[in-house]
């Protein structure tokens, strides 16, 4: 009698098209990864139901929970302008290195004299310094000052960003800088209102309070 | 596509060619590179954040030249922020003690962030809006009303001159996450019309004495 002979299956498998997709998913997860600078403060906002997603052009304000405050602008060119203006206004001179070096940088909480310092640092450095946070006081209103000088300078780029879109025939969608303000739930409420109040006597009376989404009970 | 060439796709080209090339496999172990694609991959899934901050939208009242001078505002409940959480409330306008106009002073109500608390007593203060909106996603339900159409209505029904209006005050023992809880649940509660000011000096007296209590 034959023996039965049982079709022969190759055991390895064609991994051609699992391959593909893994690949197609890892550039698409590089593509999409954003660079995450650390934070110089821990910031542990209070959760709300609000689900609005905050722009991306904001000037940032965070508040750590001693109430110290630290400045952020998200667009790195305006971030450079306005680290210009201000050192115009302080006397200080910044060389193009360190104006590059601020640009990558996420928000800073130390006073404009000890700033050339800190832009030195490198990251790991950073981390270790603790950051006296911007001076709010009125006769030293640095924080002001930033607020001021970020928001010119933010209307300035825009503005040269509309004439080179205009130059070129293209149409430009003007997206108006936000203020964005990231307290910590435990800061006093004084503090937060002291860090608005500045914003209002700039005529700036619209803010983004960041939160954490929380999931409402039914 | 990704195909390696095999044996007998080779082999067609070489056909004519009288000289044969050694018989090489072409085919490469691809395991390490799909062992790093895969490494790859996790990192990138477990590093990326999907989620962006979720902000919440508000509006602060300008300076006003005049402190002392009292807004009018019709249906108003006043809320004020203490320590440990909490809050005490008063419904229409501030009297202090002994005033011109002969009315009795105000007294202060304490409540907390629980459900039977705020949320009860916003749901209560606000009853007429609520009762609106719900008629009003009712209707939208039942596609009565188109959903642009609704959410004209809704804010609408809340910036009716009737509708609740807040006012948040906190003092400095108050810490910002009762301020945003507190704007939260209004927001829950439908309330459209609020605003964070200024303690008044009276006001500062009265919650102290009810805290000290």
């Amino acid at each position: 009698m034959p023996k039965i002979k049982m079709p022969k299956a190759n055991p390895s498998l064609d991994m051609t098209p699992m391959v593909d997709l893994a690949f197609l998913l890892v550039t698409f997860f590089m593509l999409t990864a954003s660079v995450r600078v650390s934070e110089p403060v821990v910031v542990d906002t209070p959760s709300s139901t609000s689900d609005k997603i905050l722009p991306d052009n904001v000037l940032l304000v965070s508040i750590d929970r001693f109430g110290k405050a630290f400045f952020n602008i998200s667009n790195p060119q305006v971030r450079i302008s306005t680290l210009d203006r201000m050192g115009e206004q302080h006397k200080i001179k910044f060389t193009d290195e360190e104006k590059k070096r601020f640009g990558a940088m996420t928000s800073i909480g130390v006073p404009i004299d000890k700033l050339k310092e800190y832009i030195k640092l490198d990251d790991s450095q950073r981390q270790k310094v603790k950051s006296p946070g911007i001076p709010v006081d009125s006769l030293d209103n640095q924080l002001g000052e930033w607020i001021q000088f970020g928001r010119i300078e933010a209307a300035k780029q825009a503005r040269g960003e509309k004439d080179k879109a205009e130059s070129l025939g293209r149409e430009f969608k003007y997206e108006p800088m936000r203020f964005a303000i990231k307290a910590d739930g435990a800061a006093s409420y004084i503090a937060v209102q002291d860090i608005i109040k500045i914003f209002t006597k700039k005529d700036i009376y619209r803010f983004n309070l960041i939160t954490n989404l929380e999931q409402p009970e039914e | 596509m990704a195909e390696v060439n095999t044996g007998d796709g080779g082999g067609g080209h070489g056909k004519h060619d009288k000289k044969r090339a050694k018989k090489l496999s072409t085919r490469i172990d691809m395991t390490p590179m799909v062992d790093l694609a895969f490494l790859l991959l996790t990192f990138f899934v477990m590093t990326s954040t999907f989620n962006k901050a979720k902000t919440m939208e508000i509006n602060f009242p300008a300076d006003e030249p005049d402190k002392e001078k009292q807004q009018k505002v019709n249906n108003a409940l006043t809320f004020i922020m203490s320590k440990d959480n909490s809050i005490y409330y008063y419904y229409g306008e501030f009297f202090p003690a002994n005033n011109k106009n002969g009315k009795p002073a105000t007294e202060l109500t304490k409540t907390d962030f629980s459900k039977d608390g705020l949320h009860k007593l916003l749901l209560d203060k606000n009853k007429g809006t609520v009762e609106a909106i719900n008629k009003l996603s009712e209707q939208l339900k039942i596609r009565e009303i188109a959903d642009t159409t609704y959410k004209r209505l809704a804010v609408n029904a809340k910036g009716d001159k009737t509708a609740l209006t807040v006012l948040i005050k906190a003092d400095d023992k108050a810490v910002y996450k009762n301020v945003i809880d507190l704007i939260d649940e209004l927001n829950v509660c439908q309330v459209g019309k609020y605003a964070v000011v200024d303690m008044m000096p009276a006001e500062f007296e009265l919650v102290t004495a009810a805290g000290t209590k």
